[in-house]
Parts: C-alpha cells; sequence; structure tokens
C-alpha cells in the first residue's frame, strides 16, 4: 500500500475521518494549527461539520454537545489552549462522554513558546481539571501513530464513555513522515445512552450533577471503576532491547525517538541499554516497569519537562530500583550525545539501591 | 390554539422522578418563581407543535440546572454559561432537532457572554431562552451582570455603583445590533398581559426554529421573590415597576418574515470514498514506486541539514527530498523550524533518509549541510560531521568553508536560477547538486516528485531545466577535474 | 371582569357565543401560596384555604362559582400541575 508524506498534525485529521469522526470544533494554535487547517479542508469534503470556535473553551463546549448527540468528534489545541479546555474536560469526564482531544505541547508556563515541551504531562495524565477523574492518554512518537492513535483514541472512547487524550509535542505535529492510511471504520457502536432528538433516546440524560452526596459519591466509585478496568487492559507499551538491559532508558513521544537511538549507540560501545516507551500514560504500564527492575540496575527518565512522568515511574517502582531523571525544558530536544553522555556515566557507577538522591545539576544541567 | 382544559402540558414529565426526595410533583422553585411560569410556557409550546419528541432542552448552571427534572425530552446539562456552544455541538450533529439553551443571566450575560455572542453571531437554528431575575438566585442573591444601579445584593451590600461595577448589561440591545439573529424579544414574567405576551414571545422562538430560521432569543424578566427579599405579589409589582423601566419591553429584532434557506441534506460517504478523499491523489499515482541507486557508503543513511532565508524554498526542498525518498523507499523524517521564524527571518529543516527505521529525526550531527545564505554557513559548518558534505550558494555566500575535514560544493544556485529567469528556483538548483553528488535517489523520481509537488504548471518546465543545470554544473566539473574532489571551489 | 385577560387567553372567537359553563380545579397538596393566582383572577373567584398542606402551605381554593375559565391563573402560576381549567363543559 502506498504512503502519503504527511505532517503528524495532518495525520491526525486522516485518521479522525477514517474512525468515523463527524465534526471538529477547534481554535488555531501554534504548533497545532495544522489540524485545524487539515480539518476544515477535509470535513466539509467527507459530509462532517468544521467549525473553528470562539475560543478554546466553545471548542470543547461544542465537542461536548456532539458527543452527547452521539456523533465521533474531537478538538485539538496545545498547552494554553488545553488549559482554557480543562473545565468543559472535566465536565465530559463526569457526564461519560466520549470526545477526543489532542494536545501538540508547547513551552509553559503562561506564554511560553512555541517550541516542543512535554509539559502538559501532569495537567493531562494527572487531570488538569476539577474532580476524580482520568483520561486515556495516547503519546505517539511517529506520523503513522498521530494516524493509528487517533483512530484508537475513537475506539476507546466510545468503549469507556470516556475523553481520551492524544498527547505528542510540537515536534511530532510538525515532523513530516511516510503514513499508510489504515483501513477505514466501517461500523462504528451504537450508543444507547446518547441524546439525538428522538422518541427512543429522550428520557436519556447527559449530566455531571450529582447533588445528592451519597449518589455523587456512588458515581465516583463507578467512574474509578471504569478507571482500574482501563488500568488493567488497556496499557500499552514498546520496548527495545529490553531482555538483557541494566540501564532502562524511558521516555514518550520525540525523546523515544532520541532514545532510540541512543539505546543503538550505547550498544555498539558494549552498555546493556534498553528503552521502555509508554504508548499510554494513563493507564500507565506499570506492570512491565515492575518485570524489567528484577534485572535492570538503574531506570534513566528523560523528558522535556522539569520531571512530570518520572513520578509515575518511581510509583510503579516503589522504591525497588533507582530511578535518574535528566530533563530539557523551554523547548529545547535533547541530543542523541547528550543523553549518551549521561549514560555512559551511569554504565560506569550505577547507582547502588536505596540512593535515590538526586542534584539538580545532574537533572537539568547539559553535560 | 384553542384548548378545552388548560392543564399540565404532556412534554412535562408525569412524576419529576429525576428530584430527589419524596415530592415528585411539585417544581424545586421557590414559591412566585419565573421559571415555572417559563417552563410551562415553553412545555405548552412544545405541546402544540409537537415537538417533545426531537427536542433537546440544555440546562444551565444556575436554578434551573435541574430543568431536565421537568421537560419530557432529550436533556444535556452544560457547563456554567457554556449551552449555546453546546446546543451548536448537538444541532449541528442533528440538524433535525429543536434545541433549547436555556439560561439564567449570569449564564448567559456573565460568564458564557463570549458563547452566546457567537452563537447568536453565527446564526446558530437555536432557541435561546434567557432568564433576566437581575440577581445570583441559587447561589444566594449575589450581583448579577444585570443587576440594577443601586440595587442591594450579598455582593454589592452597599447597592451596586457605576464606578464599581459599571451598568447592568442589555442583553436584547447588544445582541440585536448583530446581522444573523432572526428574532430577539424581551418580555416580562409579571401581569397578566406581560405572561400571555411571552407566551407568544416563546412560541415564535420555537416556530422559528421548526421552520429552520435562524437565532432567536427571548429575554424575560422573571421574578426572583426569595433572591430579592420580597413576597411574590410584591416581586410581580418590582417588574412592572421598576426592572422593565430599566429593561424595555419589546421586539428588538425580526427578520422572520425573510426567505430562509433550505437545509442541505446530509450526503453519505462509503469508507472507501473517504479514503479516497483523505488521500489527495489516485491509486495510479500513489503505487508509483522508484527504485533505489546504488549510494556510495558515505552517502547513504544521510542527515541533513537545510537552511538560508524565508522565500528560498527551504521547507520546500527539504520536503521534496523526503518525498523522494519515501517513494524510494527509504525510511525518511522531515522536521522544520516552525513558527514566526518562518515567516521572513531564517528557516531551516532537518532530514533523515535511511535504510532503517529511524530514530531520532533531529539533525545534530549533520551529514550533509546545504547552506543557501551566510548566516547558515555561520550557524551550521561546525555541526557538520568529519568527512560530511557542504552544498554552500556561493551566489550569496562570499566566503570559503573554513574548515578542513569536510567536503564541499561550491554551487552558485541563485545566479544559475536567475539565468533561468526566476531566482525561487535556486533550491531546485541545489537539488540538483545535491542528487548528482550522492545519487541517494533516482533523477526521473525528483522530476516525477517535483512534477506532482508544484502547483503552478509554470513552474514544471523551469524546474525540470534548473534541475538539470544543478547536476550538470555539478558532474561537468568532475568531467574537468577528472578525479573525485574533496574541495571544489568555483 | 377584565375582557382584554379573557380576549387574550380565549383566542377563539365563537367562544363567547357558546353557552358554557368553567371552573377551575386546584391540586391543593401542590400549591406554594404565592397568590399570584388570586391577584389575576378576574372575576374573584379563589381564596387561601384555613388549613395547611403537606408542603406547610395555606393552599389557595376555588370558592366553587363564577369561574369564567379565562385560564390565566393557570397561566400565571409557577406549578405545572397545580391548576386545570376547564374553558367549557361539553353539553353532553
Amino acid at each position: 500500500m502506498a504512503k502519503l508524506f504527511l505532517k503528524g498534525n495532518e495525520a491526525v485529521i486522516r485518521g479522525a475521518i477514517l474512525a468515523g469522526c463527524k465534526s471538529y470544533y477547534g481554535y488555531p494554535i501554534t504548533p497545532a494549527s495544522e489540524i485545524a487547517e487539515a480539518a476544515a479542508k477535509f470535513f466539509p469534503l467527507v459530509g462532517g461539520t468544521f467549525l473553528q470556535a470562539e475560543s478554546e473553551v466553545g471548542a470543547i463546549n461544542m465537542s461536548y454537545g456532539a458527543a452527547s448527540a452521539g456523533q465521533r468528534v474531537m478538538t485539538a489545541s496545545s498547552g494554553p489552549g488545553i488549559s482554557l479546555k480543562q473545565e468543559g474536560i472535566s465536565y465530559a469526564a463526569g457526564s461519560e462522554l466520549p470526545i477526543v482531544i489532542v494536545d501538540i505541547m508547547r513551552g509553559g508556563p503562561g506564554l511560553g513558546n512555541i517550541a516542543p515541551e512535554q509539559s502538559d504531562y501532569n495537567q493531562i495524565v494527572k487531570g488538569g481539571g476539577h474532580g476524580n477523574y482520568k483520561l486515556i492518554v495516547l503519546a505517539p512518537n511517529c506520523g503513522q501513530e498521530m494516524c493509528d492513535f487517533t483512530m484508537l483514541a475513537f475506539e476507546l472512547a466510545d468503549k469507556y464513555r470516556t475523553p481520551v487524550v492524544v498527547l505528542a509535542d510540537g515536534f511530532i505535529g510538525q515532523m513530516m513522515e511516510p503514513v499508510e492510511l489504515p483501513d477505514p471504520v466501517n461500523k462504528i457502536p451504537t450508543k444507547n445512552w446518547q441524546v439525538d432528538g428522538t422518541k427512543e433516546t429522550k428520557n436519556n440524560l447527559i449530566s455531571s450533577i450529582y447533588l445528592d452526596e451519597n449518589d455523587l459519591e456512588e458515581h465516583n466509585i463507578k467512574l474509578q471503576v471504569k478507571y482500574r478496568k482501563i488500568q488493567e487492559t488497556e496499557a500499552r507499551f514498546e520496548e527495545i532491547q529490553t531482555d538483557d538491559a541494566e540501564i532502562i532508558l524511558m521516555g514518550y513521544g520525540i525523546v523515544s525517538r532520541v532514545l532510540q537511538t541512543v539505546v543503538e549507540e550505547a550498544r555498539e560501545e558494549g552498555i546493556k541499554a534498553g528503552l521502555l516507551r509508554p504508548i499510554t500514560l494513563f493507564p500507565f504500564p506499570k506492570d512491565i516497569i515492575n518485570k524489567l527492575c528484577d534485572r535492570a540496575k538503574v531506570f534513566f527518565v528523560c523528558e522535556m519537562s522539569n520531571g512530570q512522568m518520572v513520578d509515575d515511574v518511581r510509583l510503579a517502582l516503589n522504591g525497588k530500583c533507582p530511578v535518574k531523571f535528566y530533563g530539557r525544558m523551554g523547548g529545547i530536544v535533547p541530543g542523541t550525545q547528550e543523553i549518551l553522555n549521561k549514560v555512559r556515566i551511569l554504565a560506569t557507577s550505577l547507582p547502588a539501591r536505596g540512593n535515590y538522591t538526586e542534584k539538580l545539576s545532574e537533572t537539568f544541567i547539559k553535560i | 390554539m384553542i384548548k378545552d382544559i388548560l392543564q399540565k402540558p404532556e412534554s412535562f414529565y408525569k412524576e419529576f422522578y429525576r428530584k430527589s426526595g419524596s415530592n415528585k410533583l411539585t417544581t424545586h422553585y421557590c414559591p412566585g418563581c419565573g421559571h415555572g411560569v417559563i417552563h410551562k410556557l415553553i412545555a405548552e409550546a412544545m405541546d402544540d407543535f409537537g415537538i417533545s419528541n426531537k427536542s433537546v432542552v440544555i440546562s444551565p448552571v444556575g436554578c434551573s440546572v435541574f430543568a431536565y427534572y421537568y421537560f419530557d425530552c432529550g436533556n444535556i446539562q452544560a457547563p456554567h454559561g457554556r449551552a449555546p456552544a453546546v446546543a451548536t455541538g448537538v444541532k449541528r450533529a442533528i440538524p433535525g432537532s429543536i434545541v433549547i439553551s436555556y439560561q439564567g443571566d449570569g449564564d448567559l450575560a456573565g460568564i458564557g457572554g463570549n458563547e452566546i455572542l457567537h452563537a447568536a453571531n453565527r446564526g446558530e437554528n437555536i432557541s435561546v431562552f434567557f432568564v433576566n431575575n437581575a440577581i445570583y438566585g441559587m447561589t444566594g442573591s449575589q450581583m448579577a451582570p444585570t443587576t440594577l444601579i443601586g440595587q442591594k445584593t450579598t455582593t454589592t451590600p452597599y447597592g451596586r455603583s457605576i464606578q464599581n461595577e459599571g451598568y447592568p448589561i442589555k442583553v436584547c440591545e447588544l445582541l440585536a445590533t448583530l446581522e444573523a439573529p432572526v428574532y430577539i424579544e424581551r418580555v416580562a414574567i409579571s401581569d397578566t398581559k406581560n405572561v400571555m405576551k411571552a407566551r407568544k414571545a416563546i412560541r415564535k422562538a420555537l416556530q422559528n426554529q421548526v421552520e429552520n430560521k435562524g437565532f432567536s432569543l427571548v429575554e424575560i424578566l422573571s421574578p426572583c421573590p426569595t433572591g430579592w427579599g420580597v413576597k411574590p405579589t410584591e416581586a410581580k409589582k418590582w417588574i412592572e415597576e421598576v426592572l422593565s423601566k430599566n429593561f424595555h419591553l419589546g421586539i428588538f429584532k425580526d427578520k422572520t418574515s425573510e426567505p430562509v434557506a433550505l437545509l442541505n441534506e446530509a450526503k453519505k460517504f462509503d469508507p472507501e470514498e473517504i479514503k479516497k478523499i483523505i488521500g489527495e491523489k489516485n491509486q495510479n499515482e500513489q503505487d508509483t514506486k522508484f527504485s533505489k541507486p546504488d549510494v556510495k557508503p558515505k552517502y547513504q543513511n544521510p542527515r541533513i541539514k537545510i537552511s538560508g532565508f524565508g522565500g528560498q524554498g527551504i521547507l520546500f526542498l527539504g520536503q521534496l527530498l523526503s518525498k523522494c525518498a519515501m517513494i524510494s523507499d527509504y525510511y525518511t523524517t522531515w522536521l522544520p523550524s516552525y513558527g514566526p521564524e518562518m515567516r521572513g527571518g531564517t528557516a531551516n529543516c532537518q532530514v533523515n533518509i535511511s535504510n532503517k527505521r529511524i530514530g531520532s529525526p533531529l539533525v545534530t550531527e549533520t551529514d550533509v549541510l546545504i547552506a543557501m545564505n551566510l548566516p547558515s554557513l555561520d550557524k551550521f559548518e561546525n555541526d557538520v560531521k568529519k568527512d560530511g558534505l557542504i552544498l554552500v550558494n556561493s551566489s550569496l555566500i562570499g566566503r570559503n568553508v573554513r574548515r578542513g575535514d569536510v567536503e564541499v560544493l561550491y554551487v552558485p544556485a541563485t545566479r544559475i536560477a536567475d539565468e533561468i529567469g526566476n531566482t525561487k528556483v535556486a533550491n531546485i538548483v541545489m537539488l540538483g547538486a545535491y542528487i548528482a553528488q550522492t545519487k541517494i535517489v533516482s533523477n526521473d523520481c525528483v522530476l516525477y516528485t517535483t512534477n506532482h509537488s508544484v502547483k503552478k504548471k509554470e513552474f514544471l518546465k523551469v524546474n525540470e531545466e534548473v534541475f538539470r543545470r544543478g547536476m550538470e554544473y555539478v558532474i561537468s566539473y568532475k568531467r574537468k577535474s577528472n578525479k573525485e574532489f574533496d574541495t571544489v571551489i568555483f | 371582569m377584565n375582557s382584554m385577560n379573557l380576549a387574550l387567553v380565549n383566542e377563539d372567537p365563537e367562544q363567547k357565543k357558546r353557552k358554557h359553563s368553567a371552573r377551575v380545579e386546584i391540586e391543593g397538596e401542590l400549591c406554594k401560596e404565592c397568590l399570584l393566582c388570586i391577584e389575576a383572577c378576574a372575576p374573584d373567584v379563589l381564596k387561601v384555604s384555613q388549613k395547611l398542606n403537606k408542603l406547610g402551605y395555606h393552599a389557595v381554593e376555588y370558592i366553587g362559582e363564577g369561574c369564567t375559565g379565562c385560564g390565566v391563573c393557570f397561566y400565571v402560576c409557577p406549578e405545572p400541575g397545580t391548576i386545570k381549567v376547564y374553558k367549557r363543559i361539553n353539553e353532553s
């Protein structure tokens, strides 16, 4: 099958349309705008709706409306816009609405810059809005996955009645790579809960308000049961040369691509390094981390942030293995040699178990 | 509409089963509250138009957050102020439905000011009922955007002042300045005459939607005896004597007599058709492949950086290379500098072409640098690996490469392009030079890709010509010197 | 009798030619004693009852005669199910 040469952002919309997504509501922001532009180009051609909303708040709430009506719907933005969407995301989680949200992360906090960062991890994975909710979070690292994971996001969103986020960074969004279009989804599951303006569905209610404390606790427990099931069944990851690895490198998105090269070069030098790349950030692939820590001497987590995913690695390991972190911020993507130097140092002086302290200078400053 | 018996409309639930507590027959509203009357008028209209099965009511945040206790139709509860956006999503998804956005004054005129403004401006075919009681009833009588000057609330204990809180917002007057809305009226729930006028306005707003006329909004001055701290009968008087003197009743806009555009029937697409549309190419084109030429080991798996100033086609050159690589069955990535800097100023992109799956797409150690202007050479010269290749646009770069450990091709790309009559195609000259030197992809492949990537047909011939000139420039030099050159200075 | 009110509700011009009797039924247990109906009632045929209903209100009741079936009380009443107005009773 022949391939298209697409930006990650453009691949997202191909995936969405193939998944049967019928509407897109969004607001332009660098580095996510190509998603809106591709949606504006293609949705009208396939009988769908594209609407540039008045704001990110408007966009997520229009998505809320379309999802309530049973449509497959998506919106996309970057950090500052995602912050604005958080109210609607919390409502959608509370009302159990399947909405696909794409976040093409840029530098923060505040206006920051438009260069790639991974500093939205906490707001997306830990819940940026109010309440006891979680989102399924998929982290693609190439153009093909931008397409494929967007399709997967729609499937999981419907399966679990939950918003799903495709979390990528500016480089994954902007980078062009060959993309092979998967087969379109032919059958979209019917939703017996939707409110679609028919007699059959008129007794349905989309709401997140439970005034009675007991009712709300019950609703929250129902959500937690759902999240547990997601944790148990949907964790996804990719391993590269982890079988005999003593140093497990961990990173997602663009960083995992850099780490892949680091592993290759480290192996050439005889360093037993391997890559564990989480594909789902929630559910976080805890089990594989626990499996790998039997052999591994150290986990080395690299992020384009102040260290957000690393907390989940530490939680998963619960002290069973030392964890080292290296982060770049401001939109700087760490280079292969930069990380390789860190790995070389680790390889010569593997930290003893129980030694978990890190100096800030080791964590952030470029060698 | 003539009825023998006036009674609870059927568009209300017989029993309000979603309501908590044992009393499922009365509303949760306080005695004398305007919401109950307005609900009744809406439900009666739903009955009379026979639309309850296809109606969707969006409940706001405020006392009417529980509107879904009552209306026997589809119900959606929305975030505070966002009902018009939610309604937009619903109506666009199901154009045949009747979507009602029911909102209070804080919801619509305060926190949701932007949502209502833009839904109105787009002319969404929805009916908005805006309940204005000049106070935040549910949260305990705080100031609303529509609270009157001097009116005491729990957050304006000395009365609303112009200096501190400004003037009450007049929503109908504001929205009536927009082109799109078809019907905007302000009514009041006060005496019988006004209640019957409100009834008529509510019916008209729904009728408009049934007839696909567009955006209708009815603002309803409504009593909140509890919030105002008065008896229901006094509240009624206050609306008549005070509130409606500040918020004038009447029609602010009525375009309902204008003709209506017909709704387009949504076309159905089969999945294969959709795939074709988003594939943007016909099948024959997609299947075109070119074989990989034999490439000297030192030119294999290049990590390429292309840099110049905006307008030189830097990003396009990189994309061409990557596309050529793709249809020659290589792995490839293209990574741009993006954002404001690409709008004027410098531009650069990073291209990987590889026989194996590409890890890092970042080009930090550069195998090939194509420098189209001097700042690019200054900036990236030292990133090139030992024995790497630098292509210098010698038309614009008036110095030699300072390093002695790299291979350099000086190509007067801009001058060659100018000779053809268009300096904009200097990038294609460089492409020719690079392909001639490395043979990373076949010439046919480049010409095919270029032809399929250029939108303006007049460029096709030019591109082909300058590509050949770029190639010939390198080849002819080779023939003349009759040797593999390490450094060539033109 | 407020003829304007009547005209607003009874949109049927034939109505006044017919011989009819009319009445109002008030579900006392659903009344919240806002008294808006009493104030709006032109023939003044509604009154407050002495006893409390289960909600703790003195419900409004029909005095039993004089209702014109104008329906005004129905429209000004904020409760959906409290007031039922029979505009006329069929000859049968």
